[in-house]
């Protein structure tokens, strides 16, 4: 089957669409997500196709959503369920941290937990307060869980099919300000593993480690780096949990160099964890301390002030050309 | 006393109106309940739930009851010996667990608090299962899908959606099981139990909602949770509520009976509240002297639950002292079998920190396992 070019939801889209024809046991569920096929049309046109018993419309609230998946996936259904903003998964987060993320070692392995979260994620789109959050770090930190993000369509596709195959809870981080890039879907080909990073460009000088809506960012600085004569590897980590450690080792082990990039606010963020853990791998390969770009200790800001608080180009090179500057 | 006893009325078995039953009002003051068998052990019909059960049927109840109370008892032992860090006991609650783990059929599924000891008994669950949990060598661990019987939740009313998710499945599967969600008074309070009644009601979940008042959360008595009695609570959500005596193992059943037919017909959600006592400390942990009265201790004692099933067996002679004494011999073995399992149950392995965390594995785990395991090792080396 020849490759097509498709946009992110699309991709989505299509992937919900092939599990609920592969396995009757899969099910959606969330707010707004039959008739009205979503508030980003994730799910548009699957109620009509699948019914409203497999695509359900649920009461507006989280932690139903989340406690009723879990009785579902405990009577053998693997609910893909939607959270609609990343700032409304909090009343779900009991549900998702006490119970779903537990169970299975509760039960000495006894149940499995097949439920895939997905949720919108992230900022840049001019949104009011609680629609532009990067909740990740709150949910790797907890064991039980795994967490990913794809940046492209293909890996947005591939990445959630893998997620509704896995046995375990899966939390499933959309880029939503990248929902409308398109790019190639080969539906035939052979996808990486879900928790391995991919190299997306090769350098020599510094590697960035990015995933979600960052990845795009960070090819950017890279290309306007490049310019400068200056050669950054840029590293799609795509899974906050587990990350990837080998990968970054490889590439810092080459490059000397590393720069973490979330949109999250770097405090005990992701990149914080990978800072900690390459010190430790490669602390005699490392040429400068390993420097982060995220969001500040602070609430999302108003949108008439994301961008000054959203990593962007220049602060990645900002961080980029202190690294190298070492 | 049912909001809609149209919805919630059981069909009828057999020809259970005795000639000459009484039906009893509530006294001034007393909470309207649906009561078969008063606290002193008279037998009275009720206009709608009704019961017709059997000598040995009887008998089993009481049986169950007193065992379920002995084990109890045996592990408050063994937690004030050093042997449990925690247990929390039934103790006045026998009938309300009892008369409804008896309502459910094998292919029902019941999901619990902590403190279901009675109905994991009637679910066949070995009551030595239940004490790993309290003695820590695991968080529950016995399997849920061996007597549909979930594990122990101890986040309050967590378990209330799971039960509601587990019940719109056997929907979708078009099975005729019905659901079972246990918690209390205090529960009542929390959003997931809301949310539960909300999703139930609106997908029309075969799950009866099965709450047992007992009077305390911990120190918070039931007028600090609600201004209402808490079965009307489902009257806004849409279903019917229903009261009935707690501490009468036969309306429990009755009554849990009809809710589960009720559920297995696809006629939806019902909230039974199960007015009861909690006659012990909310754990061993705690001190129930700090804020209530032995008054009222005293008040619900004459109330208990296998002492009005005693009286009635023994004024319509329904058992002899034979079965008696025979129970009295069972309850001693089975005290002395979950004694002794609980003695000799090994701790786990250390490595079994890192044992299903997830189904398909996880890298860093794996890495953590490997460094622990490395870090044990480098012990034993050194002691050789």
């Amino acid at each position: 089957m020849a490759a097509e070019k498709l946009s992110v939801v699309k991709a989505i889209n299509a992937s919900l669409r092939t599990a609920l024809e592969n396995d009757p046991k899969v099910l959606v569920m969330g707010e707004d997500v039959g008739k009205l096929g979503g508030v980003f049309r994730v799910t548009e046109g699957l109620q009509k196709d699948f019914g409203e018993d497999r695509v359900i419309d649920t009461p507006l609230a989280e932690s139903g959503i989340v406690g009723t998946a879990i009785g579902l996936a405990l009577r053998g259904y693997r609910p893909v369920v939607e959270i609609q903003f990343d700032g409304f998964v909090f009343p779900a987060y009991d549900q998702i941290v006490t119970q779903l993320a537990k169970m299975h070692a509760r039960a000495l392995g006894k149940i499995k937990l097949p439920v895939v979260i997905r949720i919108p994620y992230g900022g840049a789109i001019g949104a009011v307060e609680h629609h532009s959050e990067s909740p990740e770090a709150l949910f790797a930190h907890v064991a039980g869980l795994k967490v990913v993000s794809p940046s492209n369509a293909s890996d947005a596709y591939w990445m959630l099919q893998q997620a509704i195959q896995s046995d375990d809870p899966v939390i499933y981080f959309e880029p939503k300000r990248r929902y409308h890039d398109k790019s190639e879907l080969d539906r035939s080909a052979i996808p990486a593993p879900l928790h391995a990073a991919r190299t997306v460009r090769r350098g020599t000088d510094l590697t960035l480690v990015a995933y979600g809506p960052m990845v795009k960012t960070c090819l950017e600085a890279a290309a306007a780096a490049e310019e400068e004569g200056k050669s950054l590897e840029v590293l799609d980590l795509r899974s906050m949990s587990p990350v990837d450690f080998d990968a970054i080792q490889a590439s810092v082990e080459r490059t000397g160099r590393l720069v973490v990039v979330h949109e999250a606010p770097v405090f005990l963020g992701t990149g914080a964890e990978i800072a900690a853990r390459i010190t430790e791998r490669c602390f005699y390969h490392l040429e400068a301390p390993v420097l982060r770009v995220g969001g500040y200790h602070a609430p999302y800001p108003p949108s008439r002030l994301e961008d000054e608080y959203l990593p962007g180009l220049d602060r990645v090179l900002d961080a980029v050309d202190r690294a190298l500057a070492y | 006393m049912t909001v809609d006893s149209t919805a919630a009325r059981k069909p009828r078995r057999g020809s259970s109106k005795r000639a000459g039953a009484k039906t009893r009002a509530a006294a001034p003051g007393e909470p309207e309940l649906v009561q078969l068998l008063t606290p002193e052990g008279e037998r009275v019909e009720h206009p709608d739930y009704s019961i017709d059960l059997t000598a040995d049927e009887l008998r089993g109840l009481y049986r169950d009851m007193v065992l379920t109370r002995r084990f109890d008892a045996e592990a408050t032992t063994l937690q004030r010996q050093g042997e449990l860090g925690l247990w929390a006991s039934l103790l006045g609650q026998e009938a309300a667990q009892i008369g409804s783990g008896r309502a459910t059929r094998a292919d029902d599924y019941v999901f619990p608090t902590y403190r279901e000891h009675g109905v994991a008994w009637c679910r066949g669950v070995d009551p030595t299962n239940l004490l790993g949990m309290f003695r820590g060598v695991n968080h529950g661990g016995w399997d849920p899908n061996e007597n549909n019987f979930h594990l122990y939740t101890i986040v309050i009313g967590s378990q209330a959606l799971h039960a509601t998710g587990y019940a719109m499945g056997v929907a979708k599967d078009g099975a005729d099981s019905a659901v079972i969600a246990y918690f209390g008074d205090g529960a009542s309070s929390q959003g997931d139990v809301a949310e539960a009644f909300t999703f139930s009601a609106v997908y029309n979940a075969p799950v009866v909602f099965f709450c047992q008042n007992n009077q305390w959360a911990i120190s918070e008595p039931t007028e600090r949770q609600t201004r209402v009695p808490l079965y009307q609570r489902a009257q806004g959500y849409g279903f019917p509520g229903v009261r009935v005596d707690g501490n009468d193992v036969l309306a429990v059943l009755a009554v849990t009976k009809a809710a589960l037919e009720r559920a297995r017909t696809g006629q939806g959600p019902m909230l039974i509240e199960a007015f009861t006592y909690r006659m012990g400390a909310h754990t061993t942990s705690d001190d129930p002297t700090k804020y209530r009265r032995d008054e009222e201790r005293e008040r619900w004692e004459a109330k208990d639950p296998i002492l009005r099933l005693r009286t009635y067996l023994d004024r319509e002679g329904l058992a002899d002292e034979e079965f008696f004494a025979a129970l009295e011999t069972e309850a001693d073995a089975l005290a002395k079998r979950v004694r002794d399992a609980v003695r000799t149950m090994p701790d786990p392995d250390n490595m079994a920190i890192f044992e299903n965390i997830y189904a398909d594995g996880h890298a860093l785990v794996d890495e953590e396992r490997a460094q622990f395991a490395a870090y044990q090792a480098s012990f034993a080396e050194e002691s050789n």
